[in-house]
């Protein structure tokens, strides 16, 4: 089923079956998700490093994210939410999806992480007047219905010198081939219908919104998969995929 | 039952074991809970007989984990190492290969060094660093969905989220596993001693190609030597078994008369020797490290090296993990190690099996054949550095702790 708010303005309702249809493939790290466990090093440690480097922390102690409050959003079945609590951090999960959010609240009470997972949307949080040093929207701003409102609501939930970070995918002939054509239907990476190309974000547009909600980009980084090795890892290559930084100046 | 709960579990107490429970409790600290369990902790002193050559790659691991430094006193470098092609009659002995034992300068290619004082250094060094001992082993043990639960031999119950068997050739946690192997005996056994000798052996290494196996003649501080003799298996327990007097008597032929008068120096054991590979390096929340996962031919002195490229290995992959807050015995780490472990070890596997296949025999045609492999390899200097650069474990994609960076 889906969450209460179907008129939320920046959820868009088939996006949010399509993924709560995936249930228990959350955490199945040879699934249909593996790609995006693949991909989770190395998004976590941009983020850690990001933080790290923020807040003045260690990036190599296990509570490298200790007292610092994230917001997940999007948070699917947690594997995001889940490593960043266990470094330390009070983590918010949220997702319109109930089944989403009870997937990824019974794999957090077995693995003995706290995480508090919500089944709600980032404007009823932001309406709400939560507030996050680490505000996080990765892979989710291409599911929206309203990119630029989503941005918008969501940035407003950054502290005074706190960071949102989030990752998408550019619009370009590039990612059409190798986001679409080739990860959906030639290799099967992703299911079919994951992404829709017009729904692509380029930089330039990301960090627009973001400085419209008041924050400034301080960064950002292309993220490349390597046929070689079969892995992902950072690269100045940002015509597919992509994670940028923001900042909300302290006062 | 109340389970305690521990980041890992350790089964088995022996080098791979103890210097992993060593390496991530110092890279993760205290909050890092790891345990090492072993029956043999409840008893004092080390029974092992056994000396082991420590390659360089090998010795910048117990460097990092700050172990070496108790070791190095009584560790003989090889400085360098003669291989001979032999019968057992034959009055000369021509050295078909020799190589000068420096990777690089002031770095010998390996150390010897006796596995009791290894043993202890490492059980010291655990203990400094607040790793539990428990002194029984592994019962028996039950995958959960994010946990493994494991009971010890007292009935005590732990909690763990990665289980590594690191107890031995005959792993009783491979074994549980249901893990397949792949393994041939050689019909062969080592004949393992410690002799003293008059003469100063100079650091040199000697390994005699007899048609039985080889003889290795290991140089020890204090004018001794290890002693690693391969014979037909039978023959091995005969020989053994002989009271002193033979015993050397049979043991002079083999050892010539370079260092002059010999006495025994230590107890006198038999090993079995075979292959042994398991199919996988790792099961669900479980992953096998050292003799656990490999035996090898002890021809080129390698099994100890590679258990420790084992440790070298997992330990990277568990600490990059941990410091992401990823899951340490989830599919990621274990898929990890497996990648960066298993074909090196079968590559070391098939190369040691065709060297004792190649040497142990008593074929003209085979023995002109590897005469003149070794001859050529003498004379040509970029393979012999090749040589004792893969020997000193200093090739491939190597984990930071082999090449003595800290994680």
């Amino acid at each position: 089923m889906i969450a209460p708010d179907e008129t939320t303005a920046t959820v868009d309702a088939a996006e949010v079956r399509r993924f709560a249809a995936l249930g228990a493939e959350w955490w199945d790290e040879g699934g249909s998700m593996r790609m995006l466990h693949r991909l989770n090093p190395v998004r976590i440690a941009y983020i850690r490093d990001q933080a790290a480097a923020r807040f003045g922390r260690d990036a190599k102690r296990l509570d490298s994210l200790a007292g610092l409050r994230i917001l997940d959003i999007g948070c699917g079945g947690g594997i995001l939410s889940e490593p960043l609590a266990r470094l330390g951090a009070t983590v918010v999960g949220a997702d319109p999806s109930d089944e989403n959010i009870a997937i990824a609240r019974k794999h957090a009470q077995d693995a003995g992480v706290a995480v508090d997972y919500r089944a709600t949307t980032a404007e009823a949080l932001a309406d709400a007047g939560e507030r996050f040093d680490l505000v996080l929207a990765m892979e989710v701003v291409e599911h929206v219905a309203d990119r630029d409102l989503f941005v918008h609501r969501a940035a407003a939930m950054v502290k005074p010198g706190g960071l949102m970070i989030a990752a998408t995918i550019n619009r370009t002939l590039k990612s059409f081939g190798l986001a679409i054509v080739a990860a959906e239907y030639l290799l099967g990476w992703l299911p079919r219908g994951t992404h829709r190309w017009d729904k692509f974000v380029s930089p330039h547009e990301f960090e627009q919104a973001m400085e419209a909600g008041g924050l400034r980009a301080t960064g950002g980084t292309g993220v490349i998969y390597d046929i070689v090795t079969g892995e992902w890892r950072l690269s100045d290559d940002m015509d597919v995929n992509y994670m940028m930084t923001a900042e909300r100046p302290a006062e | 039952m109340t389970h305690q709960r521990l980041d890992l579990l350790i089964a088995g107490g022996g080098l791979p074991g103890l210097a992993l429970a060593i390496a991530l409790r110092q890279a993760l600290g205290e909050t890092f809970a790891v345990a090492v369990a072993d029956p043999a902790f409840a008893r004092q002193g080390v029974n092992d007989p056994r000396a082991s050559a420590i390659a360089a790659a090998a010795r910048h691991l117990l460097n990092s984990i700050g172990v070496w430094d108790a070791l190095d006193a009584g560790a003989q470098p090889i400085l360098d190492m003669t291989v001979t092609d032999s019968r057992l009659n034959d009055v000369l002995r021509p050295v078909y290969l020799s190589f000068a034992g420096e990777v690089a300068p002031g770095e010998p290619f390996a150390h010897m060094v006796e596995n009791a004082p290894l043993i202890e250094a490492l059980v010291a060094k655990a203990r400094e660093n607040g790793v539990p001992l428990l002194p029984h082993g592994v019962a028996d043990f039950s995958q959960q969905s994010a946990r493994i639960d494991a009971r010890l031999a007292d009935g005590s119950a732990y909690s763990a989220r990665l289980l590594v068997a690191a107890d031995g050739a005959r792993s009783r946690l491979r074994e549980q596993t249901g893990i397949a192997k792949v393994a041939w005996t050689y019909r062969q056994s080592a004949i393992v001693t410690t002799v003293a000798h008059e003469r100063d052996h100079g650091g040199r290494a000697q390994e005699h190609f007899f048609p039985a196996g080889p003889f290795a003649i290991l140089p020890l501080k204090r004018n001794r030597a290890s002693i690693v003799w391969t014979e037909e298996t039978r023959e091995a327990e005969r020989i053994v078994a002989l009271p002193d007097t033979e015993f050397m008597t049979e043991f002079e032929r083999r050892f010539g008369l370079e260092l002059g008068d010999i006495t025994l120096a230590g107890p006198r054991r038999v090993f079995p020797l075979g292959f042994m590979m398991a199919r996988s390096f790792i099961a669900e929340r479980l992953a096998l490290v050292g003799d656990a996962a490999h035996v090898i031919h002890p021809i080129a002195g390698q099994g100890l090296n590679i258990g420790l490229r084992d440790v070298a290995a997992l330990a990277e992959a568990i600490v990059d993990a941990a410091r992401l807050g990823l899951d340490i015995g989830g599919t990621t780490v274990l898929d990890r190690y497996q990648r960066w472990r298993r074909f090196d070890t079968a590559a070391m596997g098939v190369t040691t099996d065709g060297l004792n296949r190649l040497f142990s025999n008593t074929s003209g045609t085979l023995k002109l054949a590897r005469d003149f492999g070794l001859g050529v390899v003498d004379r040509l200097p970029a393979l012999k550095a090749l040589f004792i650069r893969e020997a000193a474990g200093l090739t491939g994609d190597l984990p930071k702790l082999l090449k003595g960076e800290a994680l």
